[in-house]
């Protein structure tokens, strides 16, 4: 037809393949920070405190009956607005602009961190009661039992979660698109818009995070099946 | 925070007409979605085996994929290839194929199908094979023991994980607001735009979200119920289903 339309996958690779790799920045920065937001969460909901267990529960359970995409809108405007009203009650005049990147990896990492709570609190509540009290009576710290009995004798409990929210995130990074970052899934409208091609450029995203998602799996069976050694065959269905 | 707009009917119009949209979209593609994992659970289990690797391709596809790319995929995508078909425009089904409505029914009742298909596989499965021989054995047809006795099992077996599938569901339709489909979240921003308000509508939308998971999560309950043979126990904690679906 005309120029616009002789522009086509080739021309757009580089892009988007630039595009799939803040993705996986993105993914991989927000599922650390998500881990230890949910260890943070699901210490407090398993708090003796009457105080810790509500904040946790209230951060778990907001989150978790919100949809993904609106907490993602209202984090992001919510929270530059917030971070200027904290300077300027600092006496540091101006609006704060936000990297980009920082709100994507800031704004997913809190909504993963709600969900890893409830699986991290699930795993948890899991691990039999006499195995953390052996290790009371042979003197471990808090620490030395977190890092020698909790969190070996949890990980197999909650690695079915924790890839199921991976893959979960994977996903969800495409939501960032919607607030303007030119992730994946942002590249791949401009190519679509620009081209024209849209089926063919909304094929290649399908292809992409398929193939993410597929390799994740791979990745995932493997540490599954590392955590899970030295423990009875028949719990491995 | 200012929400003076609230008073205004232009608004309140906007609000009302995305909820029901919201909702009509959850009833509909919540039906077609169940109805189209019985029968992706069945070509996996029992269907001739092109039907039983279409099915299984299909659920690995849609499960792979963030659900915000199959709803431009078949709305943008599909959509334009569909008008450049010669003659379509003149054709009765112009109407639904210009309809955003028609693009996000598609890709929920796939992904709903998708994804409760492969939960409704495991049940069927899970159901002792016993149970279905004593079926025939009292003279019911291979149909009678689908439908009164193997189904009614295996959802009495998933269940939970069922309605949890359903809360999931509500919670990816503001999604149809990027398709400029008028949901409460296309509401919300059209209000945004005109108030230049920054977050009070979209915190109003936040709590009748909360409302509606909450209220959904109530009625499915009560389903649970009321299902004969359904232990409403092994649900102590996760009261709003596990997230699986963007």
């Amino acid at each position: 037809m005309n120029n616009a339309s002789q522009e086509g996958l080739a021309d757009w690779a580089g892009p988007i393949l630039d595009g799939a790799l803040t993705t996986l920045q993105i993914a991989c920065l927000a599922y650390a920070i998500g881990v230890l937001l949910g260890f943070v969460g699901a210490a407090c909901r398993l708090s003796r405190h009457a105080w810790l267990r509500g904040i946790g529960g209230a951060y778990s359970t907001g989150v978790r009956a919100v949809p993904e995409l609106l907490l993602i809108i209202l984090l992001y405007y919510a929270g530059s607005q917030a971070l200027t009203a904290l300077t300027n009650a600092l006496g540091l005049p101006g609006q704060v602009a936000i990297n980009g990147f920082v709100t994507a990896v800031g704004v997913l990492a809190f909504v993963q961190g709600a969900y890893m709570t409830e699986v991290f609190r699930g795993a948890i509540s899991a691990i039999p009661k006499g195995q953390l009290e052996a290790a009371d009576a042979f003197g471990f710290s808090p620490w030395a039992r977190f890092l020698h009995i909790t969190l070996p004798a949890m990980l197999p409990n909650a690695l079915p979660g924790m890839s199921n929210l991976w893959l979960i995130l994977i996903k969800d990074t495409a939501l960032i698109s919607v607030i303007g970052y030119s992730e994946l899934f942002f590249t791949i409208q401009q190519a679509a818009a620009s081209t024209r091609a849209h089926f063919l450029f909304y094929a290649a995203a399908g292809v992409l995070y398929l193939m993410m998602t597929l390799s994740s799996n791979l990745v995932f069976a493997l540490i599954e099946r590392r955590v899970r050694r030295g423990q009875p065959q028949s719990q491995e269905t | 925070m200012d929400f003076g707009w609230l008073s205004d009917p232009f608004y309140q119009e906007y609000l009302i007409e995305g909820l029901i949209n919201t909702l009509w979209l959850l009833l509909v593609s919540a039906i077609a979605g169940l109805t189209l994992a019985i029968g992706m659970a069945m070509a996996r289990i029992r269907g001739p085996r092109p039907l039983a690797w279409t099915a299984t391709a299909v659920t690995s596809v849609i499960r792979g994929t963030p659900l915000l790319v199959q709803l431009f995929f078949f709305y943008y995508g599909v959509g334009r290839l569909l008008e450049g078909i010669p003659g379509i425009q003149d054709s009765i089904f112009w109407g639904l194929l210009r309809d955003p409505f028609f693009y996000a029914t598609l890709t929920f009742t796939l992904s709903v199908g998708a994804y409760s298909g492969e939960i409704l596989r495991g049940a069927l499965l899970s159901v002792p094979p016993g149970e279905r021989e004593a079926g025939r054995a009292f003279g019911l047809n291979p149909f009678q023991v689908f439908w009164r006795l193997w189904l009614p099992r295996a959802v009495q077996l998933c269940l939970p994980t069922l309605t949890g599938e359903m809360i999931l569901l509500l919670k990816s339709i503001p999604l149809v607001s990027t398709i400029a489909m008028m949901d409460l979240l296309q509401a919300a921003n059209i209000i945004r735009d005109e108030t230049f308000l920054t977050y009070e509508p979209l915190l109003l939308i936040a709590a009748v979200y909360l409302l509606l998971t909450i209220v959904l999560t109530l009625c499915l309950r009560q389903v649970e119920h009321h299902f004969p043979g359904v232990q409403p126990v092994r649900r102590a904690w996760r009261p709003f289903g596990q997230p699986r679906r963007v």
